[in-house]
Parts: C-alpha cells; sequence; structure tokens
C-alpha cells in the first residue's frame, strides 16, 4: 500500500551535521536502539536469573528477537532474519522442547543456589576481569588483517553482498563450516541412534506390494462338509 | 488556532506523527479487511464441508447463515475466561495473543496489488519464513502453561510436526529463490518464468500446499488437536475470547499460508497464465480468488481425506518430502545453470 520502492538497508553513517528531518530520523533510530538493547540486557539478565528453566528459554527468545532488532537498525536484514529462523525458529524450540520434558523440582533449584554462589562467582568474576583487560587493550593491525578482509559490494543488497563474498573469496572457510556441522549432525545421530530388533514398522512398499492373490485364498465349502 | 498550524507544520509533526498516522491507516486498510476474511473463512468451511457431506450448514442466523460468525462471535465475547489453578497464568494468557498476533504480523510483506504492500523489504521471503516458523511458540506455551497432560501432549505433537514440515518449506522456497533471483515479494511475483521452469516448480508447488496443511495444522494433519485422542490438544483448558484467539489464529495462519502460495507460485496479482485480456480485472480481485482458491483446497482436504497416524506424518515429513525437495534443489539448479536460466544476479 505504500508505494515507496525497495528500500536500501545501508549502514547508518553520518558524513555532514545532520539537519532538519535527518536529525529526526537518527533521534528515532537511536531510541530504537536504546529499547531494543535495553531489553536485549535486561532479558539477557533474567536468562540466567529466572527460576523457571522454561521462563528462562522464553527470555531466551525474546534476547534473541532484540539482537535481530538491532541488525536491521545496522542494516543487516539477512542476518537478522537468519538470526531469527535458525535460533529462534528452530534452536530455540528444541530447547523448549527439552526443557519442558525435564521433571524439575524447583524447591530443589532454589536451595543448591547458596551453595554454588561462591563458586560461580567467583568464576564470573574472574572471566569478566579479564575480558575487560583483554578488550581494553586490544588493537587490530589494520596492514596485517587488510589481506584476509574484502570491502562489501556496496552497490547490491547485503544478501547478494553476502552471497558474492561468501561463495567466492571464502569458499573454503565456508565449505569447511559446513562440513563441521555436517561432523557434528552424524555424531549427535550416532550417539542416539539405537537399533530395537522387535519393534514393528510400517513398510509402504511391502504392503503395497502384498495382492490378493498372495493372502487370500478363496474355498468352495459344500454343505454339511466344513473347511478340512 | 494558529498553534495548531504551528503544530502542523512542525518538524516532529511533518517527520514522525504524519507518517505514523499514515502508516496506521494502512495498516488498518490491511487488518479489517483480513479479519473480516478470517470470519467468514470459518462460515465458508462449514458451508464447504456440509455441501460436500450433503447437508445445509448454518442457515438460521441472517439469509443463508451469513450473520452465523458474527453471532459465534458474540456467544464467544460473552463467556467467562477460566485459568485453571495449576496454569502458569502470565504465559497461558500470553499464548493465544502471541498466536493471533504472529499471523496478522505476517502480512506486512505480502503484496496483495503491484505496489500495494506495507513494508517492500528485501527480504521478504525470509521474513514470512521466518514469522510463520514462529507459530509453533504459541502452541507449545499453551500446551505447556495449561499444567494438563492432553494439552502438554497436543502441545508437543504441533511442535514436532511444525519443525518437521518447515525444513521441506525452507527447501521449497530455496526452489522458488532460484528461479527468481530476489528475496523481494513483488519482485518473485514480477519475474518473468518460461514455461518449462513453470513445470520443473509444479512438484514442489504441491509438496509446499501439503506442508502447508501441516504447517497449519489442518486435516489431514490435525493430530495437535486430535479429538478422539486429545480432546482438543493444546488448547482444551481455554475458554472464552483466549480460546477464540487460538481459533482465529489458526484461520488466519490458512489464509496467510494461501497467500503466500499465491505469491510464489500463482503469480499474486497477475492475471492467471499470462493472459493479457484479463488484466480489466483488478489485480486485488485476482489475488484474493488465488486465495479463495488455495483455501478451498484446504477445506477439501479436510472434508475428503481421513486424519494420518503421527508415525505416518513423520514418515512423510522426513524420509519422503525432505529427500525430494533437496534432490529438487539440486536438480532445479544443475538444469537452470546448464539453460542458462539462472535470472540475472547482478540486479540486485
Amino acid at each position: 500500500m505504500v508505494t515507496a520502492g525497495k528500500r536500501n538497508w545501508l549502514p547508518i553513517s553520518k558524513p555532514t551535521r545532520p539537519t532538519g528531518k535527518e536529525r529526526q530520523q537518527t533521534m528515532i533510530e537511536s531510541l530504537f536502539f536504546y529499547v531494543l538493547s535495553g531489553v536485549l540486557v535486561l532479558s539477557a539478565l533474567m536468562v540466567i536469573s529466572a527460576q523457571n528453566p522454561v521462563h528462562a528459554v522464553l527470555f531466551l527468545i525474546l534476547a534473541f528477537f532484540n539482537a535481530a532488532g538491532l541488525f536491521v537498525l545496522l542494516g543487516a536484514e539477512f542476518l537478522a532474519m537468519i538470526l531469527v529462523i535458525v535460533y529462534v525458529g528452530a534452536v530455540a524450540v528444541l530447547f523448549l522442547f527439552v526443557v519442558m520434558m525435564l521433571d524439575i523440582n524447583f524447591a530443589e533449584l532454589r536451595r543448591g543456589m547458596g551453595r554454588y554462589l561462591p563458586l560461580s562467582g567467583l568464576v564470573g568474576t574472574v572471566m569478566l576481569v579479564e575480558f575487560f583487560w583483554i578488550f581494553s587493550k586490544w588493537t587490530s593491525d589494520t596492514a596485517a588483517v587488510a589481506p584476509h578482509m574484502r570491502h562489501a559490494p556496496l552497490e547490491v543488497s547485503n544478501t547478494h553482498a553476502l552471497g558474492q563474498v561468501l561463495y567466492t573469496h571464502y569458499a573454503y572457510i565456508f565449505q569447511l563450516s559446513g562440513l563441521i556441522l555436517l561432523v557434528a549432525m552424524i555424531g549427535a545421530i550416532t550417539l542416539t541412534l539405537r537399533h530395537r530388533p522387535n519393534v514393528r514398522r510400517q513398510e509402504v512398499s511391502r504392503q503395497v506390494d502384498r495382492h490378493p492373490k498372495d493372502v487370500l485364498r478363496v474355498e468352495k465349502i459344500n454343505s454339511g462338509e466344513g473347511v478340512s | 488556532m494558529l498553534e495548531n498550524i504551528a503544530f502542523l507544520q512542525s518538524d516532529f509533526f511533518t517527520g514522525y506523527i504524519q507518517p505514523v498516522l499514515v502508516i496506521t491507516g494502512y495498516v488498518l486498510l490491511l487488518v479489517v479487511p483480513l479479519i473480516l476474511a478470517m470470519a467468514y473463512l470459518t462460515y465458508a468451511e462449514r458451508k464447504v464441508l456440509a455441501a460436500m457431506q450433503l447437508r445445509q450448514g448454518p442457515m438460521m442466523v441472517g439469509p443463508f447463515g451469513l450473520l452465523q460468525p458474527l453471532a459465534d462471535g458474540l456467544k464467544l465475547l460473552g463467556k467467562e475466561t477460566i485459568i485453571p489453578s495449576g496454569a502458569n497464568r502470565v504465559i497461558f494468557v500470553i499464548a493465544p495473543m502471541l498466536t493471533f498476533m504472529l499471523a496478522l504480523v505476517a502480512w506486512a510483506v505480502i503484496p496483495v496489488n503491484a505496489g500495494w504492500v506495507l513494508a517492500d523489504i528485501n527480504v521478504g521471503v525470509l521474513y514470512l519464513f521466518a514469522i510463520s516458523s514462529l507459530g509453533v511458540y504459541g502452541i507449545l506455551m499453551a500446551g505447556w502453561a495449561s499444567n494438563s497432560r492432553y494439552a502438554f501432549l497436543g502441545g508437543l505433537r504441533s511442535a514436532a510436526q511444525m519443525v518437521s514440515y518447515e525444513v521441506s518449506i525452507g527447501l521449497v522456497l530455496v526452489c522458488v529463490l532460484l528461479t527468481t533471483g530476489s528475496l523481494n515479494l513483488t519482485d518473485i511475483v514480477m519475474a518473468e518464468r518460461d514455461w518449462w521452469v513453470d513445470l520443473l516448480l509444479f512438484p514442489m508447488f504441491i509438496v509446499f500446499v501439503i506442508s502447508a496443511l501441516a504447517e497449519t495444522n489442518r486435516a489431514p494433519f490435525d493430530l495437535p488437536e486430535g479429538e478422539s485422542e486429545l480432546v482438543g490438544g493444546y488448547n482444551v483448558e481455554y475458554s472464552s475470547m483466549t480460546f477464540a484467539l487460538f481459533f482465529l489464529g489458526e484461520y488466519m495462519n490458512m489464509i496467510l499460508m494461501s497467500g503466500m502460495t499465491a505469491v510464489l507460485f500463482l503469480g499474486g496479482w497477475l492475471p492467471p497464465f499470462g493472459i493479457e485480456a484479463l488484466a480489466v480485472v483488478p489485480g486485488v480481485i485476482w489475488f484474493i480468488l488465488k486465495v479463495c482458491f488455495v483455501l478451498f483446497v484446504f477445506l477439501w482436504a479436510r472434508a475428503t481425506l481421513p486424519r494420518y497416524r503421527y508415525d505416518q506424518l513423520m514418515r512423510l515429513g522426513w524420509k519422503v518430502f525432505l529427500p525430494l525437495t533437496l534432490i529438487w534443489v539440486v536438480i532445479m539448479a544443475g538444469v537452470l545453470v546448464y539453460a542458462e536460466a539462472l535470472p540475472n544476479m547482478a540486479g540486485g
């Protein structure tokens, strides 16, 4: 109904001082950014603090959604949609599936809290300090990284751009990650596959192959004699 | 009065308030007909089923029973909303709203006529796929929050079923994208395909319609609510408007899937078979007719086919559709490359 042409979701860049309508736009964009990232951080906190694991998974889904929203704001709409399809549409469904079927005693869960708090707090603090330490010192050497980087072709939509780069320059790495996933999949199947000998299964081909003359016998029965 | 005019010319008004009002207007223009269509789809279903079973269907309320959907709606509104004492209240209430909302939200990217689309985004197909894959959450949450065995089993069945059939739907979408070279739904409708490419796509159309039946939990795949074994499935504990939202969400999902079929395979708002003379009829009418045709197939299937057994359903999804669509993607890609019929990728 809006007859606007295709939108080009280019990254937000501010080459000159924004004026008038542009300033309005950036204001709304930053408003969206703060709302999305605020909800993202809050729901991430709820994931680890919720008592009920089902609630935790639902908050995780909310976190994924807000991350997808942030991707859209960045102009990476393809990544946003893939995030929703893969993580929310498939991975989190399986999480929820498993968590819902667990038989959990909530009172026991709460009791464990005090016992594990010192150790987990220690591990968490150490990791936090290390992260701060690393990221405050971390810079990338542009000259060293440059040969491994590719400029995204700007004149096409970012789905095309990703495809063009992924299937040409990074083809081997892409294939390698595909292979890793394949190995993981085969591993999961071999770990869980059990052959149970006495299970009755439906075999469609056998059912279709069955013929009346193989399984039916027409008997002519004379009265007073019965079947021999 | 002067202040009002100053407000109308202010930066904030033209930059923000005005677009929001316009967009809200468009949204209403789309949503109100959709809700009406949904109400009358329930009527159409009863009438079609009745005609196929030599009955009359609803006849009493209004001429030909035309006011029956309104009467049903009023009846459901007037009932009491019961929340079971063992239920998880918040999730119990959110689940039906989520189901209904997701079914409506997906319509934002569906073009009903040339340029008549709320959001003409570049990744329209992926957006639709993402939203339709979220439908499972409403049912899963309802099943779990009800704290009832029947509801829970219904929810689990539905989750497994929807996840299974999404895989083949995704691969069918890949086949369509191979022939169009764009994720934008308007581009997909406008894509010009040779007749043999259409022929190649035809098996995928069948697979898509059957998967759509499974994805919307419709007969013959309506195991999540299988009333003979689960007394209604995931929505047993729901009453009044919360039940109505599930019920209507299911019908909205049917309309959505029909809309997707029309856009992806039946040429959206374009006249059928590319007959130029039929272009006098407005595009919206063609779109609506195509959606109605697919909906009729949905109802027809319900009147004709018995319900699948659960293992048969899973077998069809994983052992028939998945290999078939997977092989078809390879075949189509190969044929298109060989015939140099791939759409121009550089076009963007």
